[in-house]
């Protein structure tokens, strides 16, 4: 066995053997488990370690700073540029509605499709299991779960033989 | 109403055909893309629309040559077609959002199948309807004064007018639509690199893909993000909208000056839009054998909502019969005569039977399953949405306040051919998106069809 090594992935072919092996992989006590799916497969995510995504809390942050920002910019250009039209007050904030709820709109989704990209490692065009054989079935019709090499108590035999138990279609050592 | 037997009932059946599997389902989809079938439809299409690309940039030449004159727009009807397609287009394109969008949020699974196309649709249609406020300005190579740019004047854009408010509006629902397309696009842009045979495809959907490689966690955050633009999109296509029909709202003239056009305007959005979906989807699914994911109950579906959204919009026009009637306003009052019986009065009863008579045929439900039916009633409620905003537009500028004042507008044919070159752009973009992206999303389809689909 070669000391590079990425991991050993299985290959299965349908969503509820993937799930089983994922469960049987995780009461085993495996950590650094990863899923590669061709759709988001409903139950993968609560047998996946790792923390609950920040998503909801970037959009909305970045919502806020956009918006306040909007706001403060109308009503500081409607001061640094006074236009005085029959002494209506320069502060009109029914009309600063439309841009500040727009430009909220505007940074909350920016932002959080930068997150995404952020939280996600992306772009990244290389990554060892795109040579695991037959990965390029990962965004059609397999579900491929990989326990990674740095797993504490990683052993390439034992896990081949778990993953054997639970129908997989192919297991892999993914060199890294 | 009880159908006969032999003919199921399309409300009962199933949103996918028989025998889909996420194997069947990526390879069937991603060939439109890949292996390009039917090539004789695309290459007589394509090569027609692109003639309409060429006549829009022959008038956008023309017009920046001569100037808006060139236009039928004078004193006082100072706003033509521009502003009628501006308006007409937009409207399409909110269909696409709320197919995409809120119907996501509202956990309607019919929307899978159609959403992808008609997000492209939304993207198309703002690009059309943004080419028109900006050729209106007259000096559109000013038009960047509308952004709020640090210029060595202390200049600031007018926060109060109407015009900037479209800006912002139109500008983020063209982002905010692209990037929300554009999220939904990378499994399917991975699944095309995985499935290319060719070296530079690869490269080019590698590239696009950005190395998406379905990792679980990638889906997590995905997912939430998904649903969270879809939370966002979801009051941006009202308010677009909105802000649109408050441009008009927001003016003493009468006939514009109405409370209920903010509303009225997003229910005729989202008629239009339907109707449109209708048009592209029923020649799509023929001519690309997609019958089996674009279902007779997904036509069915859509023709209720657009029965629904008609009546939506005959509520706008009693309203506004109702408020000049009611009202001890003498224009108003004025407006709504010379609408029925003023030299636009043809177009506005044609626009009555467009808009409020032909949908009523889809009562019957032998004629609204019936696809050549829906084609050409989709066809009709699109022209009456153009001529609602023609007589809005037109009939409340042409005789105001002074008859002194008053006049009448013809377009001319740089008007004609400025419209239909942008009906050449919106199908060519659309042939170039059949031919080069996923039209359906493979990835929410697989989890459709095994019914396995994780939620946001």
């Amino acid at each position: 066995m070669s000391a590079a090594l990425h991991g050993v992935a299985a290959c299965f072919t349908t969503p509820d053997e993937f799930l089983a092996a994922l469960e049987g992989v995780r009461t085993a006590g495996y950590d650094r488990v990863e899923a590669n799916v061709p759709f988001a497969v409903e139950g993968m995510d609560e047998l996946l370690p790792g923390p609950r995504t920040p998503m909801a809390r970037i959009v909305l942050i970045a919502g806020l700073i956009g918006g306040g920002g909007a706001y403060f910019m109308q009503w500081f250009a409607a001061r640094d540029y006074a236009y005085d039209v029959g002494s209506r007050p320069l502060h009109s904030w029914p009309a600063f509605v439309p841009v500040t709820f727009e430009l909220t709109i505007l940074t909350a989704t920016i932002i959080g499709v930068l997150g995404l990209l952020w939280l996600a490692g992306l772009p990244r065009l290389d990554h060892p299991m795109f040579a695991a054989p037959g990965f390029e079935r990962a965004s059609q019709d397999r579900y491929f779960l990989c326990v990674r090499a740095d797993d504490p108590q990683f052993n390439a035999a034992d896990l081949a033989a778990l993953f054997h138990t639970f129908k997989a279609e192919l297991v892999a050592e993914v060199p890294a | 109403m009880a159908s006969p037997p032999t003919q199921p009932n399309p409300a009962d059946a199933a949103l996918v055909g028989p025998g889909e599997t996420p194997t069947t389902v990526t390879a069937r989809i991603s060939a439109l893309p890949l292996a390009h079938p039917h090539p004789r439809f695309w290459w007589i299409g394509f090569p027609i629309a692109f003639v309409g690309v060429l006549i829009l940039c022959a008038s956008i030449g023309w017009l920046f040559i001569r100037g808006i004159g060139v236009w039928g727009v004078d004193i006082p009807v100072a706003w033509g077609f521009a502003i009628v397609n501006f308006v007409w287009w937009i409207g399409i394109g909110h269909a696409g959002t709320l197919i995409s969008a809120i119907l996501l949020v509202l956990h309607q699974h019919w929307r899978t199948s159609i959403n992808r196309f008609t997000e492209a649709m939304t993207l198309f249609a703002v690009a059309c309807a943004a080419l028109f406020p900006l050729l209106h300005l007259g000096r559109p190579q000013y038009f960047y004064w509308l952004l709020p740019y640090p210029d060595t004047m202390g200049l600031w854009p007018q926060w109060r007018s109407p015009l900037i408010w479209d800006v912002f509006a139109v500008s983020t629902y063209g982002i905010v639509s692209l990037l929300f397309w554009y999220v939904g696009l990378l499994p399917d842009l991975a699944t095309l690199r995985d499935r290319a045979l060719s070296r530079a495809k690869q490269r080019l959907y590698g590239l696009l893909s950005l190395g998406w490689r379905g990792d679980a966690r990638h889906w997590r955050h995905y997912q939430k993000l998904y649903v969270l633009l879809a939370g966002l999109a979801t009051p941006l296509v009202v308010s677009v909208h909105s802000i649109v029909g408050l441009d008009f709202a927001i003016a003493i003239l009468p006939g514009w000056h109405s409370t209920i056009f903010p509303p009225y305007f997003v229910a005729g959005a989202i008629y239009s839009g339907f109707a449109m979906v209708l048009t592209l989807v029923i020649p799509l699914r023929a001519v690309y054998g997609l019958k089996s994911y674009i279902t007779a109950r997904h036509l069915d579906l859509m023709a209720k909502v657009l029965m629904a959204t008609g009546w939506m919009v005959v509520y706008g026009y009693f309203s506004e019969f109702f408020a000049a009637w009611r009202t001890h306003d003498l224009f108003e009052r004025y407006m709504m005569v010379n609408r029925l019986a003023g030299p636009y009065a043809p177009w506005f009863w044609l626009l009555l039977i467009c808009n409020l008579g032909a949908v009523q045929i889809l009562w019957i439900p032998t004629l609204r399953r019936n696809v050549i039916v829906l084609f050409i009633i989709s066809l009709i409620v699109n022209v009456g949405m153009w001529l609602e905003r023609f007589i809005i537009v037109v009939t409340s500028l042409h005789r105001d306040f002074l008859p002194s004042s008053w006049g009448m507008y013809r377009p001319t044919f740089w008007d004609w051919s400025t419209l239909l070159g942008t009906f050449g752009l919106f199908v060519a973009l659309l042939f170039l998106f059949i031919r080069y992206l996923p039209a359906i999303s493979m990835a929410e389809m697989r989890g459709l069809v095994t019914g396995k689909e994780g939620k946001g």
